[in-house]
């Protein structure tokens, strides 16, 4: 039976692994590597490499950053941040990622999804959502949450699945980092909206958020950074927990 | 020498990096003469049925058959493993090999598709290619279609229906899983491959 991944992110700013509330005041918890090895040895089912404040100027950093997490992580390794052109993602998979992440670049030119998956498949394509609530709808919001589109997340998830999307990474901007749950009613929204894969981020605190979004907002795969980096959450311990509680988990792994 | 098929689909990177780990020669090439100074192939792939009208292209099918017929082994994987088999709805103009009896299909609408993350193996006595690993272990898969389960399929998975995860005859092998993105599991099934 296919089960719910669990998946570790690494927000990532000038080499050095950090983790906001609601996208700032940023805290450094390590090496991304090191990290990186440190979750996947304790059941991450995945990698999220996010590199946060993404610009041409450290784009070697994120290259070596890559380069050096991908050596010994055997497990899907997901790299986003600054992606804004086919030769931006070309140059992520051969420094290593197994699938790239892409937010404002796919707002900005929705095409770029498909050219991206004609080449590299659309399992390689993720679209990153970063989604408030405004007013009744959730509207996106791009450039860290700074920006609103004014587009609807749910079209747009849908829109960016027939553009070739492998899977849609849903950070919900209202929980992201306050640990106060999952927005399981967005991840809901935008899951039964669209056939591919949906990665409910944004919110993550406890074991009960978790089976929360599994079970009511219908996630494929639940992100979460700050609690694994901060060791309030064991994800092997979480994943025993989901186990118990009749959630198919990659467990023991 | 392990040649890696590079066809010109998808990233090589993480399958040549998962048998540099565990110490194997490898080289990643589109050139027959390449596939045929090898003693190992593995015949990789993501995507589309389409991808491997490039096969026939350059000549590599001719030297993958031929290496076949050599008793090489060979491991497809995902894509490559659909490859051995005699075709797919995905893309009818495009022959497998047919290496093995069937058509890789869709899967059932009641179900998710692409069939994406950790999913367990029902494993059958006897694969050399799954030796020592523990029945039910996960690994990593993500596609759309998938292989029927037949006489030589030495794995199962469940995703709405049966299919193929593993197959193997004499030394063609497939899975449809990706063993270098399964963690420990994986690494221990390309070690086999590396020692057949």
């Amino acid at each position: 039976m296919l089960t719910k991944r669990i998946i570790a992110c690494l927000d990532m700013k000038d080499g050095r692994v950090v983790k906001g509330v609601q996208f700032q005041n940023l805290r450094e918890a390590g090496d991304p590597a090191e990290c990186a090895g440190e979750h996947a040895r304790n059941g991450a089912d995945e990698i999220v490499l996010l590199d946060i404040t993404a610009t041409s100027a450290n784009r070697r950093t994120l290259l070596d950053s890559v380069r050096s997490t991908a050596r010994t992580l055997f497990v899907p390794f997901t790299v986003g941040g600054g992606i804004r052109q086919l030769e931006d993602a070309s140059a992520v998979f051969d420094a290593g990622a197994d699938k790239i992440a892409i937010n404002s670049a796919a707002v900005r030119e929705p095409e770029l999804i498909g050219k991206i998956a004609g080449r590299f498949g659309s399992q390689a394509v993720v679209v990153a959502i970063d989604a408030k609530r405004v007013e009744r709808n959730y509207r996106v919001f791009v450039a860290g949450g700074r920006i609103s589109t004014g587009r609807d997340a749910i079209q747009w998830a849908q829109e960016t699945a027939n553009c070739g999307a492998g899977e849609i990474l849903l950070t919900s901007m209202d929980r992201d980092g306050t640990q106060s749950g999952f927005d399981c009613e967005l991840v809901r929204a935008v899951a039964e909206a669209v056939s591919i894969p949906v990665i409910a981020s944004g919110g993550a605190g406890s074991p009960r958020d978790f089976i929360e979004v599994f079970r009511e907002g219908r996630a494929d795969a639940a992100l979460a950074a700050s609690i694994f980096h901060f060791g309030i959450e064991n994800i092997s311990q979480l994943k025993r927990q989901l186990h118990d509680a009749h959630i198919p988990v990659r467990w023991p792994c | 020498m392990i040649a890696i098929i590079d066809y010109g689909a998808g990233n090589l990177v993480s399958v040549k990096k998962a048998f540099a780990y565990l110490g194997a020669e490898v080289v990643v090439t589109n050139q027959p003469a390449m596939v045929a100074a090898a003693n190992r192939i593995v015949f990789p792939g993501v995507g589309h049925f389409s991808a491997l009208q490039a096969l026939d292209q350059n000549g590599l099918r001719e030297s993958m058959l031929q290496a076949v017929d050599a008793a090489k082994p060979i491991l497809g994987v995902c894509l490559g493993m659909q490859w051995l088999f005699e075709g797919s709805e995905e893309c009818s103009a495009i022959a497998g090999s047919a290496i093995f009896p069937g058509k890789c299909a869709q899967f059932p609408a009641s179900v998710k598709s692409p069939h994406v993350g950790w999913n367990s193996l029902a494993i059958q006595d006897g694969s050399r290619l799954l030796k020592g690993i523990p029945q039910n272990t996960f690994v990593y898969y993500t596609h759309s279609y998938h292989a029927p389960v037949i006489a030589a399929s030495t794995a199962t998975s469940e995703h709405g229906r049966q299919f193929t995860a593993a197959v193997e005859r004499e030394n063609v092998f497939g899975v449809q899983f990706h063993p270098e993105k399964s963690g420990g599991a994986g690494l221990a099934i390309l070690k086999n491959f590396c020692e057949i």
